[in-house]
């Protein structure tokens, strides 16, 4: 009984919790035409969150590029297709692998510092402040960074999509000798409009999921270091669980 | 604008965090144009009373009127419109970490006015001069020391010529010459600038001597007020504590514990 009472009570926690993140998007909709219009706050988080990200973003899809590259090489090899490869590997990273991994490594780089930066103008009075000079922290502080955020994920991912599929061209064609006409040809005739447009509609719906939750979690902090901490942690794995979560979803939408 | 004499009015006001009461039926009046404090030991809700004037949280019951409005049924554009009449100075500065001294001081200007930039330069200029740190506005909040922080933060709550200043805890944690230099601030800019200043802190004898009212609140209530001289002689136990900073009194010393002896012999543990 009691356990049937608790799982009750935490499903009906979990739902108002969903219900707390619908009313705070629907907060940062409202607040976002104004922010637009400066949008110079926009563009300095569009720097913190996109540019700032660009390093590891590219590390991460040439070494994944690379791996795609060997291991689509060994497999299509057994068939006799290795031909496929620029296919293979840039069907796998504009549908999936650029979205998705993006998305992962944007929850553990941009996603902690924004929800660790508001949690701590939170924790420092700093939003308090800006409420007293009756000026709108939503406004001011977090929509602009949910719109970098939102702006600056399919940005990455275009970019994490390329460098990979450039990393895949340097094992396939340079190393093991795929036949670079039959690599980029292929993959040109094959990777149709809406590949890529199932690519672009998930890396935007992660990045709005990615930092809603993000700045959610970071302006809803316990205004202690403790409470701060614990809301960076949760950031990564809501961000992390939700991504793969709606990249099912979105997959099966596409099919 | 009402010109009443007092700036604050506060009734029967009642309000309580997680079913403990902070304030039973607190009543008071701040007078326009003074520096009132706000005394009383931890814990009795002195900064919640700052937080309730500005209405940064609502109370359960009563009602606050600020110049005249009553704070509890402004819209939300009429509450902001209040606050950019009113400073406040919170307890660590909360200046905005991202900006420098120069934005800091800037920033209500540029959120709030199209003015020119030669314009807000000359503000902020004359606003820290005023509490003078001028020489500082290069520097990051990170690079100021906490009376030097405050400091910034006083010249941030001035420029927009607020009619009431709010200084929540201003000498926590200050050096002796940096506490001065806040008290001579405090005492400076309401003569200068006509404002009305509400000072919160238990700091008693620093406080007493830029008073011109103080209010003591104990247990929830207004258990005194007057002139710092005047609660000095008060007739009252927990005054007489509080002014004379005695360890044990109404405010008794120990925290609710069992029975000291039975603790330590494990009477009522589970050893």
């Amino acid at each position: 009984m009691r356990v049937s009472n608790n799982l009750w009570s935490s499903l009906i926690e979990s739902l108002v919790s969903v219900g707390d993140v619908a009313r705070f998007l629907l907060r940062l909709t409202v607040g976002t035409p104004r922010a637009l219009l400066r949008f110079g706050l926009v563009a300095e988080q569009i720097f913190n969150a996109g540019a700032l990200s660009l390093v590891i973003i590219m590390l991460s899809g040439l070494f994944v590029g690379m791996v795609l590259g060997l291991q689509g090489f060994q497999l299509l090899q057994r068939f006799g297709s290795e031909d496929a490869l620029g296919t293979a590997t840039a069907i796998g990273l504009v549908k999936e692998l650029g979205p998705v991994v993006t998305a992962l490594l944007f929850a553990g780089r941009a996603g902690t510092a924004l929800a660790s930066e508001i949690g701590l103008m939170r924790a420092t009075d700093q939003l308090s402040a800006m409420e007293m000079m009756a000026v709108d922290p939503i406004q001011r502080v977090v929509v602009p960074r949910f719109l970098g955020g939102v702006i600056s994920m399919p940005l990455l991912a275009a970019i994490f999509s390329m460098i990979g599929i450039y990393g895949a061209q340097l094992i396939g064609v340079q190393i093991m000798h795929v036949d670079a006409g039959s690599f980029w040809s292929q993959m040109r005739a094959s990777v149709g409009i809406r590949d890529i447009n199932e690519g672009i509609v998930k890396s935007l719906i992660f990045g709005v999921a990615c930092s809603l939750i993000a700045v959610f979690e970071g302006y809803n902090a316990e205004p202690t270091a403790e409470g701060v901490g614990r809301a960076t942690t949760r950031t990564v794995v809501t961000s992390a669980v939700t991504t793969l979560f709606l990249d099912y979803l979105i997959t099966a939408m596409f099919l | 604008m009402n010109q009443n004499a007092n700036i604050v009015e506060i009734r029967a006001l009642n309000y309580s965090v997680g079913g403990r009461p902070v304030f039973n039926g607190l009543s008071m009046n701040i007078p326009r144009g003074r520096v009132t404090a706000v005394m009383g030991p931890s814990g009795t809700g002195k900064t919640t009373l700052l937080r309730l004037i500005t209405r940064q949280v609502r109370p359960d019951s009563g009602s606050v009127h600020v110049d005249g409005a009553d704070v509890e049924t402004l819209s939300r554009t009429d509450l902001y419109g209040l606050r950019r009449r009113m400073g406040m100075l919170f307890q660590n500065g909360a200046l905005l970490t991202d900006l420098n001294v120069f934005e800091n001081v800037a920033f209500p200007l540029r959120e709030h006015t199209e003015l020119p930039e030669r314009l807000i330069r000359q503000l902020v200029l004359t606003k820290l001069q005023a509490v003078g740190l001028r020489g500082a506005i290069d520097l990051m909040p990170a690079e100021l020391s906490g009376g030097m922080a405050r400091r910034v933060a006083l010249a941030r709550a001035i420029v927009m010529d607020p009619e009431i200043l709010i200084y929540d805890e201003p000498f926590v944690g200050l050096d002796p010459i940096s506490m001065g230099v806040i008290l001579r601030l405090i005492r400076r800019l309401n003569d200068a600038l006509g404002l009305t200043s509400i000072v919160v802190s238990h700091d008693v004898q620093e406080i007493s001597t830029v008073a011109d009212l103080v209010f003591l609140l104990s247990g929830g209530q207004v258990v005194a007020h007057g002139t710092p001289q005047q609660l000095q002689t008060y007739p009252s136990e927990i005054v007489r504590q509080f002014m004379g900073g005695l360890a044990d009194g109404p405010v008794p010393f120990h925290y609710p514990a069992p029975e000291y002896f039975g603790e330590l012999l494990g009477r009522d543990g589970e050893t």
